[in-house]
């Protein structure tokens, strides 16, 4: 059973729905065998699934994206762009919207979904304008006292030429440092792949949230295969090793919240994800607004110089 | 460790005779030295090690700190070697115990700290052991209202720690934010090779930025980059030069300057009555 097989099954099922509502009451009874089938085998293989398995679905091309959650969770979306340096990146979305009647700053990472989308999009990975254009909103969200979401979707930083000529280093670290003191409530939830330092940039946050099937890693699993293990076929090997799933994630207190997500599989239904994310997203948020600014600001700071694994004896 | 030690184990393995790296001639090895590290016929800047770096810019007395921050082996990491066999390896064989060194000292009579990283500790790459000494060393200079000066070097992220040495990157930039607000001056100096997780964080948040000549700055590494656009990199590409003249950096200097350079900096900033 691999995930295409679970696709597959969930297409039918899409199909009879359809078939159904336009009248044809006969395949009621097909239509309730599959849906129990699925039921049955996601579960099973969302019992077994390896880090690689949900790398895979992290990449899925369904899955939902930044501008998805912004369509489905926010209302009233203003979307401001550029750096007023060099250029607007498409790669990283930033504005300010309205969640549950209340101002907020969205920031996120956007892959894009076909191809002409993902091109102009970079697939997501941006360029040092696209962080030192959320840098620039972050810094209005702190002017106006208004709390940022973040969305983390990126398999890292672009590496290219123009990239490194603009200070994608120098970007990112900004970026860091900026969120690391920035006087004003940050959540991140990381909702597919987090890659490196292209993802830090956006998620030095109060709480991180994370999908059940997100990946949150130092360096992506091909990149860990081949300069650690020089060979690319252990990709799986390396992708276990990294300890990047959400749940090894919380262990490590790296994160403080795992999403669940529908039939093992947040493209499997964007409503349930969306459902999730939305309340997930608002406890996180009643949860931090308690703090004022200084004592948020203190308690992220100390979070961040406390962690670390080492011996002081 | 103290200082004979290192010169102990240094003696141990010493060579007569070496080879300039860049220019291939074969060249003696104190004359190397004595020259700290520059090769006298085609100036190249070799590595040099976190104590010849103290002994070249601090005056005579100088102290080690935070010495006692050790690495462990958290995550159980195995790729072709175990992670905790590689650090009992370098328990052994290495001049310093982690890829950071920390010094208290002074830089002609100017009280400073002084952290330097060492390339051959598993590439001067970023885990728990850098990000906490590093924190330490930056509060510890707002603490004593002291400049601190980072030689730097390194591959990036230590990725036996993982999501972990990642968020070493949070650590340091926060570490910096803190000198930042309380005035004290950051200066780095980075060296050949800067990339990957160090230099996105601490490396390129100093006050004044410096890079010795030829060096290899940059986020992502050149052969990630030529494998991602497919093309031929320019020849200067990501070198010190290159940065110079993006705008990147404040200045290229020679390695036998480098100790002036930071005095006349450190007068006009800091100590500007001394």
């Amino acid at each position: 059973m691999t995930i295409k097989d679970i696709q597959e099954l969930k297409t039918k099922i899409d199909q009879l729905k359809i078939l159904y509502k336009q009248g044809k009451t006969d395949v009621e009874k097909e239509l309730r065998a599959f849906q129990r089938e699925l039921k049955q085998i996601s579960k099973e293989f969302c019992k077994n699934l390896s880090p690689w398995d949900r790398v895979s679905i992290a990449r899925h091309n369904e899955r939902p994206q930044t501008l998805d959650y912004i369509k489905a969770l926010f209302k009233d979306f203003v979307e401001l762009h550029g750096d007023r340096c060099y250029g607007d990146d498409p790669a990283i979305i930033s504005g300010f919207a309205k969640f549950y009647n209340k101002s907020v700053c969205v920031i996120g990472h956007q892959k894009g979904r076909d191809t002409k989308d993902k091109i102009y999009r970079n697939f997501g990975m941006a360029h040092p304008e696209g962080y030192r254009k959320a840098q620039r909103i972050m810094k209005l969200a702190e002017k106006f006292q208004i709390p940022i979401i973040t969305f983390v979707d990126t398999a890292g930083a672009y590496p290219g030429i123009g990239a490194e000529e603009r200070g994608q280093a120098q970007a990112i670290a900004t970026s860091i440092e900026l969120m690391g003191s920035l006087k004003t409530h940050i959540i991140t939830v990381i909702i597919g792949e987090g890659g490196s330092g292209g993802a830090l940039a956006l998620a030095v946050a109060d709480r991180i949230l994370m999908l059940e099937n997100a990946w949150y890693s130092v360096i992506s699993p091909e990149g860990c295969a081949a300069i650690l293990y020089k060979d690319q076929s252990k990709v799986q090997e390396a992708t276990k090793s990294l300890k990047i799933t959400a749940q090894d994630l919380y262990e490590l207190g790296v994160i403080d919240c795992i999403i669940p997500e529908p039939y093992c599989g947040a493209h499997l239904s964007h409503r349930l994800t969306f459902l999730n994310v939305k309340f997930f997203l608002r406890k996180a948020l009643n949860e931090i607004l308690q703090y004022n600014i200084e004592e948020i600001v203190r308690k992220r700071q100390e979070r961040y110089l406390n962690i670390g694994f080492y011996e002081d004896a | 460790m103290s200082i004979f030690d290192f010169f102990r184990k240094k003696e141990k393995k010493e060579n007569l005779w070496t080879k300039c790296e860049e220019c291939k001639n074969i060249l003696l090895a104190q004359e190397l030295e004595t020259n700290f590290y520059v090769c006298p016929k085609c100036g190249h800047h070799h590595q040099m090690n976190p104590y010849l770096w103290a002994n070249m810019i601090l005056d005579y007395n100088y102290t080690v700190l935070f010495e006692y921050i050790k690495p462990t082996d958290f995550l159980s990491f195995k790729d072709t070697k175990k992670y905790k066999d590689r650090l009992k390896m370098l328990k052994e064989s290495s001049n310093t115990s982690e890829a950071i060194t920390i010094f208290d000292g002074k830089l002609s009579d100017y009280p400073i700290i002084l952290s330097v990283m060492d390339f051959s500790f598993i590439g001067g790459s970023m885990g728990s052991v850098v990000g906490e000494r590093f924190k330490l060393a930056s509060l510890k200079a707002v603490q004593d209202r002291k400049p601190h000066i980072s030689v730097i070097t390194s591959g990036g992220a230590r990725m036996q720690e993982s999501v972990i040495s990642l968020m070493q990157m949070a650590k340091t930039s926060i570490a910096v934010d803190i000198m930042h607000k309380n005035s004290v001056p950051f200066i780095t100096v980075l060296t050949n090779p800067t990339t990957g997780g160090v230099s996105a964080s601490f490396a390129f948040l100093g006050d004044i930025i410096i890079a010795e000549p030829k060096a290899i700055i940059g986020f992502a590494g050149a052969r990630v980059i030529e494998q991602t656009i497919k093309q031929q990199l320019p020849e200067d590409f990501q070198t010190s030069e290159f940065l110079l003249k993006k705008g990147m950096i404040d200045m290229v200097v020679h390695r036998h300057l480098m100790k002036q350079t930071l005095k006349n900096i450190l007068s006009l900033l800091f100590y500007k009555n001394a």
